[in-house]
């Protein structure tokens, strides 16, 4: 993992402050997650504390803490899926998820991230879960959708 | 593939011939060639779809690799072609066909099951019926017969289709469709042409408004970053579109990249810089893919390095995500966010023309502002004057969503009526329900009701009624819909996005939302304290409205009250019910609901009797239950543990 961390440091040969963020967003990319170690090294190589590193990630909504689940749930929440019960969705998928957004649950295989609008208005509300899209949803098909990766992957 | 029947195109030919030609009217054979390139004639049959987010959400990727498998089988020889978004989200997707000498034709909904119909209509030239959107009139083309008019279609009608130009009729990944289209030209003819002086002079004159809802004149605030002293300057170009409801901005990068890469360009020169940035929302992979390509091809074009086409001038771009976080769409925010800090607000003055970006003048304009500037320049800015209303010129970008027939993105000329726009080119409310209000703006901006819907939709008539036009979002609401809740929606959002930096914004917007909680709330138990509280909130929901407003620092918490004010000053009938009656006539708010048992579902499995916190629910097993009305809290509890949907809500 440390290697992986450092080809993506040495495409910034600066090091510069600027460069923060474009580096926790590849190391994000690579990882799906900010792993500890991989702060530390950050924070080692644009010579700054690991706190402020923290700091500015965590102001962010972009960045995760904690790995991603297989199947990672992004719910749009945009005006247009609020009008037609996105609100619903959330609770929904939480409660069958038991695990609340920008979390995984603990056996590896859900994540949940609430974005804030997909653009796809038209459709909604809708979730994404991986490349795969559920659109004009009803709170009762969640939990048809979420059975329906788990018997996938068996 | 593609790339095989269309016509190959030579880089030295399109950059001698056409862009290096300033004379207004290219010689006949170089236009008839374009013409080729741009698809107004073909040789082979053509088939577009549409492949923006919306569309490949809708299923265009299927779509596109049926038809090539249909293609395949049949051993035809065709031009499939991905273009960007028509606009038309609700027709998605949206797949085109030109034969050869024939108009082109629009259908709509075209998933892959639906295909082989289309093609199969077409290939033995007929048009299939309801599938037909309406076809593309055109003087050099045998025209279809009784096939409709697109523009016969009032989504279209009304629009004035300029800066979506080029929206699904060409590839954006293409330089040289996007020449064809008569693109770059106006670049070239600039830099080599006018001084930095004379472009911020002509920005000026044609009054176009920065589209990020601001409205400050474009050309002004060039000439104020060309106007100070400084070794470097920055431009960046904002595209970080958050607002739930508005993805405009996003479609025009991932329809037409190069219109907003040319506009960057023309922008740099105005303020005399070689450095300029794109601010993009991390969540456009396909628009930042798409913009990645945009550049690498116009690199390879001479179009962006060192001295372009002699004329002296250095430009460079630079693509930043941003991270996710709505307050970076502020200025100053964004300035922060690209030096690797918090995106958090300076205090203005001094204004980033002055001093921005490391220290130095920075210009940030909004992406649909950029785009306008390429056409400035091709049609001069007197045309662009003559459209529009007296105090807004040109056009304006909408997206229209919510409860409304045909959405999608339209480009409509300022001044038109928000009437219009949600009765013709929206097609009015599905399902013949009431129409409530139309929400314009996003987070930051009002509502519009019935009683003032004939307001022209520009920044002063808007601003007029309360509304801050925004980015350009238009979430249209029915009689289904609570405003209490939509606001509440709001206050949830921006409370969460305050950045947190100044105090009336941080606490501010926690405390009005806690008020909108504590309405919609249903109260346990009736006693002084809770119900004095509530009342006391809702009656200094206005002042507080108003403190912060007035002493926020930046753009987001000045206009996160906005929806409240807005509100407070049309539907404050709806706020009365929801505090005095506790009813909430849309049904919407969950805690001020009854909820009923139906007798047909209910299988008697007692899995709600026993988590009922108030013992309303009785009954014996295996037959169904039932819920005192007079005892039931509206908690909601049994709502959620039934497996059977067995409960519903009056």
């Amino acid at each position: 993992m440390d290697d992986q961390t450092s080809v993506i440091l040495a495409r910034y040969p600066r090091g510069h402050r600027d460069c923060l963020i474009p580096i926790l967003q590849d190391i994000q990319d690579e990882f799906g997650y900010l792993s500890e170690p991989s702060v530390i090294e950050v924070g080692r190589y644009i010579d700054m504390p690991t706190g402020k590193i923290y700091g500015l990630a965590t102001f962010y909504n972009q960045f995760r803490f904690e790995p991603r689940g297989r199947y990672h749930i992004r719910l749009c929440q945009g005006t247009s899926c609020h009008v037609t019960g996105a609100a619903g969705i959330v609770s929904e998928l939480e409660k069958r998820l038991k695990i609340s957004s920008g979390q995984t649950t603990r056996d590896g295989m859900f994540s949940v991230e609430l974005v804030a609008c997909m653009g796809a208005c038209h459709l909604s509300p809708l979730i994404q879960v991986n490349e795969n899209y559920h659109t004009r949803l009803k709170q009762g098909d969640i939990k048809e959708i979420v059975d329906s990766y788990l018997e996938g992957d068996e | 593939m593609a790339a095989k029947t269309h016509i190959p195109v030579e880089k030295e030919y399109l950059v001698n011939n056409v862009l290096l030609n300033e004379s207004a009217d290219l010689p006949d054979d170089v236009e008839k060639f374009l013409r080729y390139v741009r698809r107004d004639r073909v040789k082979y049959p053509v088939i577009l779809v549409g492949t923006g987010s919306c569309g490949l959400i809708s299923g265009a990727c299927d779509t596109v690799h049926e038809i090539n498998q249909y293609l395949e089988e049949r051993e035809i020889k065709a031009d499939v072609t991905e273009t960007g978004c028509f606009g038309f989200c609700s027709m998605e997707p949206l797949v085109q066909v030109q034969l050869p000498g024939k108009a082109r034709v629009l259908f709509r909904n075209v998933t892959a099951e639906k295909l082989p119909f289309v093609l199969d209509g077409m290939f033995n030239s007929m048009v299939p019926e309801d599938m037909v959107l309406g076809q593309i009139r055109s003087s050099s083309l045998e025209l279809w017969k009784d096939v409709p008019f697109i523009e016969e279609f009032p989504f279209f009608s009304m629009q004035y289709r300029n800066l979506l130009k080029n929206w699904g009729r060409i590839n954006p990944l293409s330089i040289e469709e996007y020449i064809a289209s008569g693109g770059y030209r106006p670049f070239v003819k600039t830099i080599r042409n006018y001084t930095h002086e004379e472009v911020c002079d002509i920005v000026e004159e044609s009054g176009l408004q920065g589209r990020g809802g601001g409205g400050f004149l474009t050309g002004k605030k060039w000439k104020v970053a060309h106007s100070v002293m400084a070794d470097q300057r920055y431009l960046i170009c904002n595209a970080d579109e958050s607002d739930p409801g508005g993805f405009a901005n996003r479609a025009m990068i991932e329809s037409d990249p190069h219109r907003l890469l040319e506009g960057i360009l023309i922008a740099a020169y105005a303020v005399g810089t070689s450095m300029a940035y794109i601010y993009i929302r991390n969540d456009y992979r396909i628009a930042i893919g798409r913009l990645e390509k945009a550049i690498e091809q116009a690199r390879e074009y001479g179009l962006l390095g060192h001295n372009i086409y002699g004329s002296g001038f250095n430009i460079d771009i630079i693509i930043r995500k941003g991270a996710g976080a709505f307050v970076c769409g502020e200025e100053t925010a964004m300035i922060n966010s690209i030096e690797g800090k918090r995106g958090m607000p300076r205090p203005k003055p001094p204004y980033p023309a002055v001093s921005g970006l490391f220290g130095k003048p920075t210009v940030v304009n909004n992406v649909e502002t950029l785009s306008n500037i390429p056409m400035i320049f091709e049609n001069g800015p007197d045309w662009f004057r003559s459209i529009g209303s007296e105090t807004a010129r040109g056009t304006k970008m909408l997206v229209l969503s919510g409860k409304v027939v045909n959405q999608g993105i339209i480009e409509v000329p300022m001044g038109t009526r928000v009437r219009e726009l949600i009765y013709d080119a929206g097609g009015g409310i599905p399902g013949k329900k009431k129409f409530k209000a139309v929400q314009i703006g996003g987070p930051s901006g009002g509502f519009i009701t019935d009683g003032n819907i004939d307001v022209p939709y520009d920044f002063e008539s808007l601003a007029s009624e309360g509304v801050y036009m925004g980015s350009g979002g238009m979430v249209i609401l029915d009689e289904d819909c609570c405003i209490i809740d939509t606001v509440k929606y709001f206050m949830d959002f921006i409370q969460k996005e305050s950045c947190g930096k100044c105090i009336p914004c941080r606490e501010g917007t926690r405390r009005m939302l806690e008020v909108y909680e504590n309405i919609t709330k249903r109260p346990v138990d009736e006693n002084g304290h809770t119900t004095l509280e509530r009342f006391k909130g809702v009656m200094q929901l206005e002042s507080l409205a108003g403190v912060i407003k007035d002493t926020s620092l930046c753009g987001l918490g000045q206009k996160a009250p906005n929806p409240v004010i807005s509100s407070l000053r049309y539907f404050r009938s709806e706020y009365e019910e929801h505090i005095f009656d506790r009813e909430c006539s849309a049904g919407v708010c969950k805690e001020l609901r009854l909820f009923y048992i139906d007798v047909d579902k209910c299988t008697g499995c007692t899995a709600c009797a026993p988590k009922c916190p108030e013992s309303a629910i009785i009954g014996t097993k295996r037959h169904p239950f039932f819920i005192v009305e007079e005892k039931c809290t509206g908690c909601g509890i049994c709502y959620d543990v039934c497996k059977f949907s067995a409960i519903y809500v009056k």
